[in-house]
């Protein structure tokens, strides 16, 4: 099984074996790594503690981030919540909630769990536990959709290293996306067929996003840019759940996107030298931390 | 000699933020190093180069670096005060930032040093999703991971060390993974760095500790990822 390099051969095998995609990924890990099913399951229930942990720690703090540009609006929405106020449900309130509450966990030196990066941490966990909690499903249920996620980052990974440095943005909270996305069918028990459309409807409209951080900090606009994301998510979800199809396989899709992250100019790629990094506000911030960090 | 890839290259590492590559990458190279020098130091000098140095403050690649030579592990969050547990150890700690673009994005050089060792002089790079590298000690060239456990030795260049080290291992019944020399000149001293599959005995250090003209023998275990 230790030659399943891509998305197809996934959803095969997975159909001829009559098995789950979550169910496959762990038999090719155990495989791998000669570690039993159960081994492989009790470190994921590790991760989502330090996922659970990370949420609950963020949904009490506003403190700052070193850098002083973010750490409170978790507590800004918070209070919308607080007095009664939002345009979303209970579901997508609590997404939004949790992917703050751990990117700026992130931010602020807090323990969190990277996912598929620390820069795109806010994205799987905060739509995991919120989906899990609104299904009032148990823990094994958390694990089968971690794993879900784990396999589509995993084998995008095969083609395309996950880091802003090589791909822009697009491999980091863009994949963490299409994760997400796959997971949430996972747990409203979609088909092998629908999770791999979510990652699939997913990724196709990241494609193209550029990692342009001011100051090259995980905060501008990392921390929104997760939580819009997360909320993406839940659209891949959806739409794949009503058997809408993407029409370009998932495989090509990501074939384009490692196109796409060559093509990228190296000045878009994390390097702070364009885009929202170098307009006339991300260069005065930059320069007043340099100036603050100097004088320390 | 690339890793295969697993589910937990994507989900984890659990870590102390923001950064894989700048804050927990920064925690492993501290850790390498501190295990390299093997003792507490009385000071550590970190010069940071190029983007480590340009926007480490801000991803607390200083707290990083300084908590892995305490000994943490990138989850640890003393990392954030690992200034005040330098200074409750007694240990004097010196930043130094600098551009040099011959060198990697992601560059440290860590002078430590102390009474009983004197000075070790060790630089690392930070390569992404916080996968790290030592690349030289004292100015030999080493490529340390963490991925295997590593015998790291500095010793007299002649004729025959390597075929004792090795038989040494294979006596063990030890496979080696992976094997860099260097050396400066001819005669004067060599460096070895070996990864083995599985882990090296208390037996094996002692054994190499009989070897005469063997200056620096370190066992460097895998790292927790």
């Amino acid at each position: 099984m230790t030659d399943l390099k891509n998305f197809g051969d996934i959803l095969e095998t997975a159909d001829n074996m009559n098995k789950k995609i979550y169910e496959i990924c762990q038999l090719l890990e155990s495989e791998n790594t000669e570690k039993p099913v159960s081994e492989i399951r009790e470190r994921v229930k590790d991760i989502i503690a330090a996922m659970k942990s990370a949420i609950n720690a963020g949904l009490k703090s506003d403190e700052k981030s070193t850098s002083g540009m973010c750490g409170d609006d978790c507590a800004k929405l918070l209070k919308m919540y607080k007095d009664g106020k939002s345009l979303f449900g209970v579901l997508h309130q609590k997404i939004l909630k949790y992917s703050f509450a751990t990117i700026e966990q992130n931010a602020r030196m807090g323990k969190i769990a990277a996912c598929p990066t620390a820069g795109s941490c806010g994205i799987v966990p905060s739509v995991i536990i919120a989906v899990a909690e609104e299904l009032n499903v148990n823990e094994e249920r958390e694990v089968d959709a971690l794993i879900t996620a784990g396999l589509v980052g995993k084998i995008v990974s095969n083609k395309l290293a996950l880091a802003g440095a090589v791909a822009g943005c697009q491999s980091e909270c863009g994949v963490a996306s299409a994760m997400a996305a796959a997971a949430i069918v996972e747990l409203y028990n979609g088909t092998n067929e629908q999770i791999i459309n979510a990652a699939a409807l997913t990724l196709k409209n990241i494609m193209g996003l550029v990692c342009d951080p001011v100051a090259g900090l995980v905060e501008i606009p990392c921390v929104k840019r997760n939580a819009f994301l997360s909320i993406y998510a839940v659209v891949g979800a959806e739409l794949a759940l009503a058997g809408i199809k993407s029409i370009i396989p998932v495989d090509e899709i990501v074939d384009a996107m490692k196109q796409v992250g060559e093509m990228m100019s190296p000045k878009l790629k994390e390097s702070s030298e364009a885009g929202l990094a170098t307009t006339p506000t991300g260069l005065q911030i930059t320069e007043e931390l340099s100036k603050k960090w100097n004088n320390q | 000699m690339e890793k295969a890839k697993t589910l937990f290259d994507v989900i984890g590492p659990v870590m102390v933020g923001p950064s894989s590559s700048h804050t927990a990458g920064a925690v492993r190279i501290g850790y390498l190093a501190g295990k390299i020098f093997g003792e507490k130091p009385d000071n550590v000098t970190f010069v940071l180069y190029n983007s480590f140095a340009k926007t480490g403050r801000g991803h607390g690649t200083d707290k990083g670096l300084l908590g892995g030579v305490l000994g943490y592990d990138v989850d640890n969050e003393n990392i954030k005060i690992s200034y005040q547990e330098a200074e409750k150890l007694g240990i004097g700690v010196n930043f130094e930032y600098r551009e040099d673009y011959t060198r990697h994005p992601n560059s440290v050089d860590i002078i430590l040093e102390n009474k009983n060792i004197g000075k070790m002089e060790i630089s690392g790079i930070s390569v992404g999703a916080g996968e790290v590298a030592i690349t030289k000690i004292n100015g030999y060239k080493f490529n340390i991971n963490g991925d295997y456990d590593t015998l790291v030795l500095i010793y007299k260049d002649k004729p025959g060390m390597i075929y004792r080290v090795t038989a040494l291992l294979q006596g063990q019944n030890i496979n080696i993974a992976s094997m860099h020399c260097d050396r400066k000149a001819k005669g004067k001293q060599a460096s070895m760095g070996i990864c083995v599959d599985g882990s090296i005995s208390e037996y094996i250090i002692n054994e190499l500790s009989k070897i005469e003209e063997v200056y620096l023998i370190r066992n460097i275990e895998v790292l927790k990822k």
